[in-house]
């Protein structure tokens, strides 16, 4: 009992470190990587210095999100007289915390056997054995979109609740937008699960790591499209460029966060970069096999031509969880060039994009798989 | 109705008027999204990959510079950076505190003070204190071409002026006498006019 306390304390834990780093350090990439996209140096002038020495480390701007932090931390904590007070208060809470806890099901390695990683250990912990998830639930993939919906909330708490024109603007747009990709987000995986029968997500990752026609059998094998769909769905759903409407910075000054400042404005910015590390994960755990390299299980490798390699438990757990974070950080990068490249929609072409283009396709690849996977089993 | 590219009938026969119009009219190619929005992500992600590899084998992948540490070599030459005082032989200012600068100066950042000195009758006045505050400048050269001394000049370049403080921004006479500009080694009495003044 007190084993699995610690155990779910330290991935509870490490969930809490990894996403606080990459909403920390996605601020920096994205600055760093729109500089280096168009030419320019960008973020370089934060610096620690190493006390009693002039040593300044700049780590080439590394430190520009902790600068950030301070900032917002220090900021004079302006409050607008809202329409209503409260709804003003807990609405970037109802923002952060949904996207924190979606993190919950997803899994982040394969299973933990903490007498065979920890051999001192082995006596106390016995034979027991974790899957590398907070929450192993038989219904993942329905919880993840339960939370997703929860955050639409949160914008429109915050723009109602401000007593500003922009932010109402701004909450209507986030409303109507986030609900149209919702339904594209469900209608693209539902094809999915179609095909691996479940929507447990520790589940449909280990189905990944077989093999069809030579290939992995990643999600991206088998539903190319839908995998396509999903991304931009979900960078819909996230409400950045193109797709950033609801904040529009030029039309609605921010949207529906227009009257926040200092932290709750912070909470708002943190809770998009975190959704960008969980838009990442989700998809590499759908689509790109999770934290698995391609041909590996928990035992170690299993390649198409027969060769198997076995590897210790310890270095299949390092490997996966290192495999997980790299793929995270790589489609968190391809979604911030995403960003970078691409100008924004107008409000009628978000809408039209998501009910005359996206949901039709969406609708047209279920149908499709839901015609082959008929054929297939019967 | 006329679709908006056909040729309007002119008042000469047989004259077709050229209508300067793209038809703004995209395939189905273009109309599908996503191959030519994955045409752009190649292009951007192409420049990215390209300038971070230049940074990660120690060149430069950017095309601005990284001031104030480091300044662009080409300035051109008639550029109004940072002023600078001349000099008599004697090392004495050339200014004869006039004020006429400070005068005609828009932001009002000179300030001048003048002192008397009865020793020297051909140029008895001349300033003991002459400031420019650099956080106000907005270097129009207007300054320069106001004196009728060929007292103040400006260089192209401009050394040392990007500050963090404001009040380390004020400049004295002895910093605009004294500093060494690169590129302009003339800063001393101007020959022509001292020969011409001597041949008098």
């Amino acid at each position: 009992m007190i084993q699995d306390l610690v155990v779910y304390a330290l991935y509870i834990g490490y969930a809490i470190a990894v996403l606080m780093t990459f909403g920390l350090v996605l601020t920096w990439v994205e600055r760093k990587q729109a500089a280096v996209m168009s030419d320019r140096i960008g973020a370089n002038r934060a610096y620690l210095r190493i006390p009693f020495t002039q040593v300044r480390l700049v780590c080439w701007g590394l430190f520009h999100g902790m600068a950030d932090g301070i900032k917002m931390l220090l900021k004079e904590d302006f409050k607008p007289r809202p329409y209503d007070w409260y709804a003003y208060m807990v609405a970037p809470w109802v923002v952060f915390t949904p996207v924190l806890l979606v993190f919950a099901v997803i899994p982040f390695g394969g299973t933990l056997v903490p007498a065979q990683f920890v051999p001192a250990l082995a006596d106390w912990f016995g034979d027991r054995s974790y899957p590398m998830q907070i929450a192993r639930l038989d219904a993942g993939l329905l919880i993840v979109f339960a939370f997703g919906g929860v955050s639409v909330i949160g914008a429109m708490l915050a723009g109602w609740s401000s007593s500003n024109k922009f932010s109402l603007l701004g909450a209507l747009r986030a409303g109507s937008q986030m609900i149209s990709y919702e339904l594209v987000l469900g209608l693209t995986l539902l094809g999915l699960i179609l095909i691996y029968g479940t929507v447990d997500l520790d589940d449909i990752v280990r189905q990944q790591s077989g093999t069809i026609a030579g290939l992995p059998a990643w999600g991206i094998v088998y539903q190319p499209f839908a995998a396509t769909l999903f991304l931009a769905a979900a960078i819909a759903e996230n409400k950045r460029i193109p797709f950033d409407l609801p904040e529009a910075e030029s039309e609605l000054i921010s949207g529906y966060f227009t009257e926040y400042s200092a932290m709750k404005m912070g909470l708002f910015m943190f809770a998009e970069f975190i959704e960008i590390a969980i838009i990442a994960a989700l998809f590499a755990t759908l689509f790109l096999g999770g934290y698995n390299l391609p041909y590996m299980h928990d035992g170690g490798f299993a390649f198409p031509g027969g060769l198997a390699i076995e590897m210790s438990h310890r270095a299949v757990v390092v490997t996966q969880v290192v495999v997980f974070l790299a793929k995270v950080f790589l489609l968190c990068s391809f979604q911030i060039l995403i960003r970078w490249s691409l100008p924004r929609f107008r409000y009628d072409q978000v809408l039209k994009f998501a009910w005359k283009f996206m949901f039709p396709l969406a609708l047209a690849n279920l149908v499709v798989t839901v015609l082959v996977v008929w054929a297939v089993n019967a | 109705m006329s679709r908006p590219g056909a040729p309007r009938p002119s008042a000469r026969a047989g004259y077709v008027r050229k209508q300067y119009w793209n038809e703004p009219e995209m395939g189905w190619w273009e109309r599908a999204y996503l191959f030519e929005i994955l045409r752009g992500l190649g292009i951007t992600g192409g420049v990215f990959l390209r300038n971070l590899g230049r940074w990660m084998t120690g060149r430069k992948g950017a095309l601005t510079t990284y001031y104030p540490e480091e300044t662009r070599p080409d300035y051109a030459a008639g550029n109004r950076g940072k002023h600078v005082l001349t000099q008599r032989p004697d090392g004495r200012p050339q200014c004869v505190a006039c004020n006429l600068c400070a005068t005609v100066c828009p932001a009002r950042v000179i300030e001048i003070e003048a002192a008397f000195d009865l020793d020297d009758p051909a140029h008895p006045k001349s300033p003991t204190s002459f400031t420019i505050d650099y956080s106000r400048c907005v270097f129009c050269g207007l300054c320069v071409e106001a004196c009728p001394e060929d007292a103040i000049r400006m260089d192209p370049a401009v050394p040392n002026l990007p500050s963090a403080d404001r009040l380390s921004m004020w400049l004295a006479r002895q910093e605009l006498l004294e500093w060494k500009p690169a590129l302009d080694p003339a800063k001393r009495y101007p020959a022509s006019r001292a020969t011409a003044e001597g041949a008098r």
